[in-house]
């Protein structure tokens, strides 16, 4: 058994036309993250650096605290009781600690946008949903709102669906429509850092395609995190990829290089399909 | 080699036979009770109705009560009733949502809490009596509003405070969670996600139970007679609306009353036979008006789950 085999054929398609990864400078620098839901460690001393503008996937099998990992960027976890973070996320230019205690969780989260596993659109207007963190924001002026109510909608490519229906409820749209009017509402206010939470989990694969075309293109303008259980779409989107199991961080490196020829023997077992 | 044999297939068809006679059964049991029950109050409906019959008319509607039966009316009750009802919204809603909201999403989960969430839910089954009895002590004599709309409307309202408490929490708590977090992830406060999401998409079933609870205390005796409605008011309370500024008048408040159950229960207990048919009438009008209340209800529900399918 040799590692220096392509891990699946397909992931060798994905992997081919990419170019050599170069990692750009830090934007969040996890270091000694753990977190305990009550007495259950659920992540274990973990150090993540997240290069800027470039595309990180977190890859594992289903309860190794991806996902727990994910909503430490944002502090979701503060909406549950008993829940506790020690060790340091980083946030750069201004070395902000976002699992802090000193840290307002509200304002990393108007810093730091997300998109649900589920899309979750508000049961409101397609513009009203993109508007609402504007709103939170305290744009007021309606020229202001729609321009950039547009630009988002732009951004997340579903302004040509969507145009002509910006008055109509969000739950009219297709399940991929709605997730990327998500993605348009977390654009809207030009977060630093872009979390997505196995973003394509509940869409056919068309809906999933135009969703990971998406996120490819987003690198240009924000650093994306994303949590995925499919490691052909971590293949596909990403830049560097990171392996974690148990709630540890086993192995992160540049992705063409994690799916050809990882370091570690369980990151391989994992991604070769011998189990999660 | 299994030592039970396989179920064959003439025993199966054996077995669903009887078991489909036993879904058929019940279809049947629980198609018989429920014309019972719907039955017995269309009886109920249309024996008042027949019984009432000669009194239905615009002179009903628009005349004081009355020593002569023929010419006794139920304007003073109409009119008490509608703005006790008035009085019991403007306290419950705001009172009871505002309950709900706290425990639901403010109040940690603790044991002071839990005794609090108990009490709520018991309130509900206390008998109305008992709140009357209450009101008589506070709002009436503690309070100096006297025997009036004010205590009256007070008074339902703590009676139905419980229902509408328990029905928007339940209507808070079918938000979905992937909602509420979708607000909290663009960075909204506690209080933003309350009333820009929660609040509104649980509007409708808020409503709902607000016009259940009012279909109940519009039908409530006991309490109102307790802080001593009287029961022959030849006299309108002040119009809440006035021709010159400030356009709104309050004294209606502190007016006494009368209220249609009250009106029923003074023209049944006379020895004339000819009130037996005004009260017959007014019966079959204030079982209307409860009627049209869950209707509207209803169809608030159906307006609402149209426009949000979780």
């Amino acid at each position: 058994m040799t590692t220096q085999r392509p891990a699946t054929p397909s992931v060798a398609i994905a992997l081919e036309d990419r170019q050599p990864t170069r990692a750009n400078p830090p934007k969040a620098i996890a270091k000694g993250l753990n977190f305990w839901y009550g007495t259950n460690q659920a992540l274990k001393n973990i150090d993540l650096t997240i290069p800027e503008r470039q595309v990180t996937a977190l890859i594992g099998p289903s309860g190794c605290g991806k996902s727990t990992f994910l909503r430490c960027f944002n502090r979701m976890h503060d909406l549950q009781p008993d829940t506790k973070y020690q060790g340091a996320i980083t946030l750069r230019p201004d070395d902000v600690n976002l699992v802090g205690p000193e840290t307002d969780p509200i304002e990393v989260r108007m810093r730091i946008g997300m998109v649900f596993q589920k899309p979750n659109p508000f049961p409101k207007t397609v513009f009203e949903n993109v508007a609402y963190g504007l709103r939170l924001r305290g744009v007021r002026n309606r020229t202001d709102l729609a321009e950039r109510v547009e630009l988002a909608l732009r951004g997340a490519a579903i302004w040509d669906e969507v145009k002509d229906r910006l008055e109509d409820s969000a739950l009219a749209l297709s399940g991929g429509q709605m997730q990327r009017l998500c993605i348009a509402r977390a654009l809207a206010t030009e977060p630093e850092l872009l979390l997505f939470d196995e973003p394509t989990s509940a869409l056919d694969p068309i809906a999933t395609a135009k969703i990971e075309e998406l996120i490819t293109e987003l690198r240009e303008r924000v650093t994306v995190l994303i949590v995925t259980h499919n490691m052909q779409q971590a293949a596909r989107v990403s830049d560097f990829t990171a392996f974690m199991y148990l709630g540890e961080l086993v192995e992160v490196d540049a992705t063409s290089k994690i799916f050809t020829n990882p370091a570690k023997k369980a990151t391989e077992d994992y991604i070769t399909g011998r189990y999660g | 080699m299994s030592a039970v044999a396989p179920v064959t297939l003439a025993e199966i068809r054996k077995g669903l036979a009887w078991r489909k006679q036993l879904d058929k059964v019940f279809v049947i049991v629980g198609l018989l009770i429920l014309l019972l029950c719907l039955g017995l109050l269309a009886v109920l409906f249309l024996d008042l109705v027949i019984q009432g019959a000669p009194r239905f008319g615009w002179d009903f509607f628009t005349s004081f009560p009355s020593r002569k039966a023929e010419r006794a009316g139920i304007l003073s009750p109409m009119v008490g009733t509608t703005l006790i009802m008035l009085v019991t919204v403007l306290a419950a809603l705001p009172v009871g949502v505002a309950a709900a909201i706290y425990l639901e999403e403010y109040a940690p989960k603790n044991w002071f809490t839990g005794i609090i969430e108990i009490n709520v839910t018991n309130l509900a089954g206390v008998p109305s009596i008992v709140y009357g009895l209450l009101a008589l002590g506070l709002f009436v004599y503690q309070f100096d509003f006297g025997q009036s709309i004010l205590s009256a409307g007070l008074t339902l309202a703590l009676l139905i405070l419980p229902i509408v408490i328990v029905a928007t929490r339940e209507s808070l708590r079918s938000v979905p969670k992937a909602i509420r977090e979708a607000a909290y992830g663009l960075g909204a406060t506690r209080w933003e996600v309350t009333k820009d999401h929660v609040l509104p998409y649980s509007t409708g079933g808020i409503l709902t139970g607000l016009i259940l609870g009012l279909s109940r205390a519009i039908g409530e005796t006991a309490p109102i007679i307790t802080i001593g409605a009287l029961s022959f008011i030849a006299f309108l309370p002040p119009s809440p609306v006035t021709g010159e500024f400030p356009f709104l008048n309050f004294e209606w408040l502190k007016s006494e009353f009368t209220a249609m159950p009250i009106q029923m229960f003074n023209w049944i207990s006379r020895p004339d036979q000819a009130f037996q048919v005004n009260a017959a009438a007014a019966g079959a009008i204030l079982l209307g008006m409860s009627l049209a209340m869950n209707a509207v209800a209803i169809w608030i529900r159906y307006r609402f789950r149209k426009k949000i399918n979780w």
